[in-house]
């Protein structure tokens, strides 16, 4: 996090809207990024990543090799083990090649790691959003001194060193439940760059006639914050989580290339590309194949997330 | 505003504070006994314990916690050894100080984190400025979508890229060494070019997408019509009425990143091996070298937090509005 | 060549827009005089910023413009941006309707003046102080060689149009476009605004355009009037013809929405 900016660190993101529009129409998001072929494209290849992702065993059934067989037939151990065949191996065998050294399918490991990919950083966006979004709203909100506790810990978890922590703290952890502390790792330093937007935007929000009006209709604080404000910092969220996802892919699998995520034989994309490291310069596949994957994802997304505000940005403007 | 800078310096003292005690505390609930580590293989229960009182291993946690901070301020002895001032402590695996390894590691984080700046600032800018005076044509379209791109690349995949193109294909580079900028001008420009690059390419990118918006939002202000409509022209419109308040915000942004940087580019020293400040930390995380691993943390978190300061201060003197408030 | 200062002729102006190109001015024609000030008056979206916009080829991107714009005889529209920088704030200026974002937050006022006296009129900058510090003192800002070192956001709204005033006035242009000036200020300031404009005009014998959707700021300022609606030109002549025998139902419309002084005081 410290090396890798990401887009909703520096960029704003739209400002909260009027009330009673319907600013974020789901409708309409889909038919702009339908009708866009960058956008198509995106979805598309997300698509087929969530698809290996969920169907992976049934696809590695198909593809005839696991993630964790070895293949010594497809090596060449009077070389050190580089794979046999030009391009790191490819065959109608081993679709994307295989591992040098243990002749592991890597078609079946990238199946396998998009799994790990998607579930740890779809679970870290859920958990930063439900985090992000009920501490800032709660600090925008009341203020005084629930603003002000809130806000220092943001101060806080924002001036620490995060990655370096992280990799301390995973480093010295026991591997058993890598996944779920990789999450909470990555939530625990996310959550405060969405709060801080949705602290502002509630602000804003918390002043304006129809919440003043809910209030002297009796509403409850509860039913104020969530009927009335959540609705309206929806196109917020959506661009912001949107956007947070391609950068925990990248933190997941930054993690992972470091020797603290997800541990061996288990696959990740990172971990791939980690191992791939000493093997660059006699098998170049073996590293080009989990980079370009890692690379097309966050591509997707980002650019997808990039559409959504525009889309977003031009219902507020029309608004 | 002596006032105002006073105070903020407390807050930073206050947040410094927390992180060295959160750090601390998790170490010290985390890893294993110290004492053992640094006794190694042939030890004997005695010796353990000798350590342990050496190090003041066997005191509460939170006096442990005084006398580390006490040794910062004042120095502090271990046995017989007297640590002075910045006294982090003594790495477990070699002994050496930790702020002696601290210092030494320095320049070369430094010099990446610096190099990296001027490529990304020159890059960023001046393609979003482009992109925004040319808004709508191939160049811009070209320009941000390749600044997706280029965002979405994470740095070591682009190392690697680099590294086995340049240096094992093409063979134009050397593999990165960070030698001394006296000895061989050169060679160090040549192996500080990758990492300087692969650090650069990502706020570059972001930087130019930045730049591009903020140009335009500009552009379309009021009072750059005014100027227009008051016959100016040229370079000296562009620089009072577009450049100076589109680039101003883009200042404090800079600031944040680049004393981000400072603490150490872990990834990128990392896959490169420069021995910076960024790869003791991934080095001593690797050993469980807990005095390394605190001083790390602590020197990154004083790099942020002093940063935050400093850009707050340097808007103040950019943005008038701000000044005449605060006074 | 005719005696009128300022002539616009079958001023048509065509912006680009999502459902394709719109006539947002069309065919406008009328004349200033010196020392005469012709109102324009219309409902927001009527068209009359943009006819002042086009007249200085300030226009949005994509606006295309035909008909024909002469100050003194000299055809102005269809020129470069840089053919007309020596004309604007120099030959023909203009005060905008918020003077609080029409005015550069990063410079002090002082500054923002000098910098346009100079593109015009060169000299060093010593020289220029001085007649920035007299243009101050000419819209009576009080203390001008103080507040000459000031940010924008240091004065109040009506100090602040009082300085674009001085800033629109400082090179003795023969034509000044004030676009809705008093606007975005108080009543009270309003007539303060009013009251100066008019007697600067008089007194420096510089032709107006005043721009306004309120009538009743017109009555009391302009020698001709144009009532524009949706981009057409509704009603033209001299400020008594319009306000005393006004031809067309939209323009009796406005009349009828003033509100009276006697009015007022009945009620």
């Amino acid at each position: 996090m410290t090396t890798t900016p990401t887009l909703l660190e520096v960029e704003e993101v739209g400002t909260p809207v009027a009330a009673g529009g319907s600013p974020a129409s789901a409708r309409r998001i889909l038919r702009i990024v339908t009708r866009d072929k960058g956008a198509l494209a995106c979805v598309l290849f997300l698509a087929i990543v969530v698809l290996m992702a969920v169907a992976a065993p049934l696809i590695t059934k198909l593809s005839g090799w696991g993630p964790y067989a070895f293949d010594s037939a497809a090596i060449d151990s009077s070389l050190g083990g580089v794979p046999r065949g030009a391009l790191g191996g490819i065959s109608g065998e081993h679709w994307f090649g295989v591992e040098p050294q243990n002749g592991r399918d890597l078609f079946a490991r990238i199946v396998y790691g998009a799994r790990v990919s998607i579930t740890i950083s779809l679970s870290a966006t859920v958990l930063t959003g439900v985090l992000g979004v009920v501490l800032g709203m709660l600090a925008g909100f009341y203020r005084g001194w629930v603003d002000q506790v809130i806000s220092r810990v943001m101060d806080f978890l924002m001036a620490f060193p995060a990655l370096i922590f992280m990799i301390a703290i995973l480093s010295s952890l026991p591997a058993g439940n890598r996944p779920v502390l990789l999450v909470v790792v990555i939530s625990a330093f996310g959550w405060p760059y969405l709060a801080r937007v949705i602290r502002g935007q509630t602000m804003t929000l918390a002043g304006r006639e129809f919440v003043e009006a809910a209030r002297a209709s009796g509403a409850k604080d509860l039913q104020v914050v969530f009927r009335e404000i959540l609705p309206n910092l929806r196109g917020s969220i959506v661009v912001m989580t949107t956007l947070a996802i391609p950068g925990y892919i990248g933190t997941e699998a930054g993690l992972s290339f470091l020797g603290v995520g997800v541990s061996p034989p288990t696959a990740s994309w990172g971990q791939m590309i980690s191992s791939s490291v000493s093997w660059y310069s006699v098998d170049p596949m073996f590293f080009a194949i989990p980079g370009a994957f890692l690379f097309l994802t966050v591509l997707s997304l980002t650019v997808l997330g990039d559409k959504i505000r525009t889309a977003i940005d031009q219902g507020e403007a029309a608004s | 505003m002596t006032r105002y800078v006073l105070a903020r310096l407390g807050g930073v003292v206050v947040i410094l504070l927390a992180v060295c005690l959160f750090t601390y505390l998790i170490f010290f609930k985390l890893s294993p006994d110290p004492a053992v580590m640094i006794c190694g293989k042939t030890c004997t229960p005695e010796r353990i314990d000798s350590i342990r009182s050496v190090l003041g291993l066997n005191q509460p946690i939170l006096t442990q916690f005084g006398e580390f901070l006490r040794g910062i301020v004042a120095g502090r002895d271990y046995g017989a050894v007297h640590c002075p001032a910045p006294c982090l402590g003594y790495s477990f695996q070699t002994n050496e100080s930790v702020w002696s390894m601290l210092t030494s590691r320095l320049p070369v984080s430094i010099t990446v984190a610096v190099g990296a700046a001027v490529l990304w600032l020159l890059a960023g800018v001046i393609g979003g400025l482009v992109s925004a005076v040319k808004q709508g044509t191939w160049w811009d379209r070209t320009a941000m979508a390749l600044a997706l791109g280029g965002v979405s690349v994470p740095n070591y995949v682009l190392a690697l890229v680099l590294q086995y193109v340049l240096v094992v294909k093409l063979q134009v580079l050397p593999f990165p060494s960070a030698p001394a900028f006296g000895d061989d001008p050169v060679l160090w420009f040549e192996s500080y070019l990758m990492p300087w690059v692969v650090l650069a390419v990502g706020y570059a990118c972001l930087y130019a997408r930045l730049t591009r918006s903020n140009v335009i939002d500009t552009l379309s202000e009021n009072y750059y019509r005014t100027a227009r409509a008051k016959g100016l022209g040229g370079a000296l419109i562009m620089r009072r009425h577009a450049l100076r308040p589109a680039l101003t915000p883009i200042a404090t942004i800079f600031g944040m990143d680049f004393a981000g940087l400072l603490g150490g580019a872990l990834i990128t020293e990392t896959v490169f091996g420069l021995n910076g400040i960024g790869k003791l930390a991934a080095d001593s995380i690797a050993k469980n070298d807990q005095p390394v691993i605190m001083a790390v943390t602590l020197l990154a978190a004083f790099f942020v937090v002093i940063g935050n300061v400093v850009v707050d201060l340097v808007y103040t003197a950019l943005d008038p509005r701000v000044r005449v408030v605060s006074a | 060549m005719s005696d009128e200062l300022f002539v616009v002729e079958d001023l048509t102006v065509t912006t680009s827009t999502g459902r394709g190109p719109v006539d947002v001015v069309k065919n406008v024609s009328f004349t200033v005089g010196r020392d005469e000030t012709l109102g324009i008056v219309g409902e927001s979206g009527s068209g009359k910023s943009m006819t002042a916009l086009a007249v200085l080829g300030l226009l949005p991107r994509g606006a295309r413009t035909s008909g024909s714009v002469r100050l003194d005889g000299t055809e102005l529209l269809g020129r470069s941006d840089r053919e007309l920088r020596p004309i604007r704030g120099n030959a023909i200026s203009m005060v905008f309707q918020d003077p609080l974002s029409s005015l550069n937050p990063y410079y002090t006022v002082g500054l923002q003046i000098e910098e346009m006296y100079r593109t015009h009129r060169g000299g060093s900058r010593k020289a220029a102080r001085q007649v920035v510090i007299e243009a101050l003192e000419q819209v009576r800002i009080p203390d001008a060689g103080r507040r000459i070192d000031q940010y924008p956001h240091q004065f109040s709204g009506g100090m602040r149009q009082r300085v674009m005033i001085a800033m629109a006035l400082c090179c003795s242009p023969s034509l000044l476009i004030a676009d809705e000036p008093t606007t975005a200020l108080d009543v009270t300031v309003q007539a303060q605004i009013l009251e100066l404009l008019a007697e600067l005009q008089s007194t420096t014998g510089t032709g107006m355009i005043f721009i306004t959707h309120d009538l009743a700021v017109i009555s009391s300022i302009a020698q001709r009037v144009l009532v524009m609606r949706s981009g057409d030109p509704v009603e033209y002549g001299t400020a008594e013809q319009v306000f005393s025998d006004p031809q067309h139902d939209y323009t009796r419309m406005l009349l009828d929405a003033v509100p009276r002084i006697d009015d007022e005081v009945a009620s």
